[in-house]
């Protein structure tokens, strides 16, 4: 079997295809050939043999390797067979399935007859050896990466376009495993933004939609419709702080309930300065030193400060912080409230190294 | 006798100007009154500005408090607004302090000539602030710089006249 060498089974020019016969094996002497059952083909110059399932699977051999032949008779569960002597393997031998066979007779098993015909014509062809007269050239049964003619050529083609297939898969391999990352990332962070706007923030807040200037453009509209969520929003927290709040509190406290989709400081401001028009229950006030406040309707500043009054006199003097803590307010809105009741003559001020004091005005 | 301090030397807030403009009107006559009073007690008829900061009238070591060189200088703007005060320099370093002013003293010594029926009469100045006779009177002591103007006022108004004599200045009353 070491006189065979790899073909691509292609016939060359000069070369003539006489007979060929399915279902045949083949044998390294005596021995099967590591070989399935395939498809014997005689040509004028050489026997070839192709396997069935794997047409790449192809081996030739020059005729004029061969020695002699002998049919073998079928037997019993045996296939009839045709045993071919051969010559020695020539030193310019191209690779083929066996590096070395301790044989120099190979077997062609017919399992599915077709011997004696094949027999006739291998006789045939030994005799007139066809392949010394025309002179073919050369046979080419080297490995199957070289081709010949238009089917070669576009062997040639199909295998670059394949190689360049692979190198930029591979090239963008890794590409498409940062955009699968990347996929995950934006998964994960939505889940996320949607767990923390279903938090309670939210929920005690009631607002499931909040209003943006998608769902209700920008301008007055858009400043009114703010306005009457406003409003809802911050009925309990007013409540709470006593009436009123700095405009940065009411800030903080709308951006963080509605989560995405901030209020820029000036859509707030626009929609507070609304509250009057639409005659809902707030209003924004301006303090003569700049502070903005909201505060409910109902808050009635003179009750503040008259109780501001009771305070002070209660303690004889506080400070802004002082009063802050008495009452549960910021510092601001306290320090605020003092300087209003300054400004209307209730109190009067000691300003010193220990700091603002604020007495009943005595004058 | 000693001083009698004002209920507002020991109210803190008497110690910073109040911005409230109608609490400071207050504030201001408290500390015209105090400031003249204490001068008047204390027969001081100047006042040197710095001097003034640390002195027990702007600055009450027991409550910590002190009157501002800036308050300090606006009660002086008031006293003189009122006629209580007379700068003696540009740069408002020193200052008359006229408890009383001088159109009062006029009156004052007018008043106690007319009782000693000495209408008429030609009086040195010195006899009228170091003279016997003016002893016990409130005027009696009185700087002369003072005495010159009360008189300047009186004979503004027609009641006396001023003379220059050889050795200083007289004055005749009507």
């Amino acid at each position: 079997m070491d006189r065979f060498s790899w073909s691509n089974g292609l016939l060359e020019i000069n070369e003539t295809l006489v007979i060929q016969q399915r279902g045949v094996r083949l044998y390294d002497g005596d021995d099967k050939a590591k070989l399935d059952v395939g498809v014997a083909l005689l040509s004028t110059h050489r026997l070839i043999w192709r396997d069935v399932k794997n047409h790449e699977c192809c081996i030739a051999m020059p005729l004029s390797q061969i020695l002699l032949f002998e049919e073998q008779a079928a037997g019993i569960g045996k296939s009839a067979k045709i045993v071919i002597h051969l010559q020695a393997t020539p030193a310019n031998k191209e690779p083929g399935p066996y590096q070395h066979s301790k044989y120099s007779f190979i077997k062609l098993s017919f399992k599915e007859h077709g011997q004696i015909e094949f027999y006739r014509r291998l006789t045939e062809e030994m005799t007139r050896k066809r392949w010394e007269n025309t002179p073919a050239s050369q046979i080419l049964t080297a490995g199957r990466t070289r081709a010949v003619g238009i089917v070669g050529i576009e062997r040639k083609i199909e295998e670059k376009r394949k190689e360049t297939d692979k190198n930029i898969s591979e090239a963008f391999e890794d590409l498409s495993k940062l955009m699968v990352k990347a996929k995950e990332m934006v998964e994960l962070s939505r889940s996320i933004a949607n767990k923390i706007k279903d938090k309670s923030y939210l929920l005690s807040m009631g607002i499931a939609d909040p209003v943006t200037r998608e769902t209700h453009g920008s301008g007055t509209h858009y400043h009114m419709q703010l306005a009457k969520q406003l409003d809802d929003m911050l009925q309990a927290p007013l409540e709470e702080r006593g009436g009123m709040m700095a405009l940065t509190e009411v800030y903080c406290l709308v951006n963080r309930a509605r989560g995405m989709e901030l209020l820029s400081p000036e859509d707030l401001v626009n929609a507070c300065k609304m509250f009057e028009s639409l005659k809902l229950p707030l209003r924004l006030r301006v303090f003569d030193s700049g502070v903005m406040v909201v505060q409910l309707q109902s808050h009635s500043e003179e009750e503040m400060i008259a109780s501001a009054l009771d305070n002070v006199s209660d303690k004889g003097s506080l400070t802004a912080e002082e009063f802050a803590k008495l009452l549960g307010l910021s510092v601001l809105l306290s320090k605020e409230r003092l300087l209003l009741a300054e400004k209307m003559g209730h109190l009067c001020r000691d300003d010193s190294v220990e700091g603002l004091r604020f007495y009943p005005n005595l004058f | 006798m000693s001083f009698e301090w004002p209920w507002q030397y020991s109210f803190p807030p008497f110690f910073t100007l109040q911005p409230n403009v109608d609490t400071r009107q207050k504030q201001l006559a408290a500390w015209c009154s105090l400031a003249l009073s204490y001068c008047r007690h204390h027969k001081l008829y100047t006042l040197d500005v710095m001097e003034a900061q640390e002195s027990p009238v702007f600055n009450n070591k027991k409550i910590e408090r002190k009157l501002s060189m800036e308050a300090i200088q606006v009660v002086f703007e008031e006293l003189r607004k009122k006629g209580n005060l007379d700068w003696l320099d540009k740069n408002k370093s020193r200052c008359l302090v006229m408890w009383r002013r001088p159109e009062e003293w006029g009156k004052l010594i007018h008043q106690w000539v007319s009782k000693i029926g000495m209408v008429n009469s030609v009086f040195t100045l010195y006899e009228l602030s170091n003279g016997d006779d003016t002893e016990g009177e409130e005027f009696h002591g009185l700087e002369d710089w003072m005495l010159l103007r009360s008189l300047q006022a009186l004979q503004a108004d027609g009641k006396a006249e001023i003379i220059t004599m050889d050795d200083g200045k007289g004055v005749k009353f009507f």
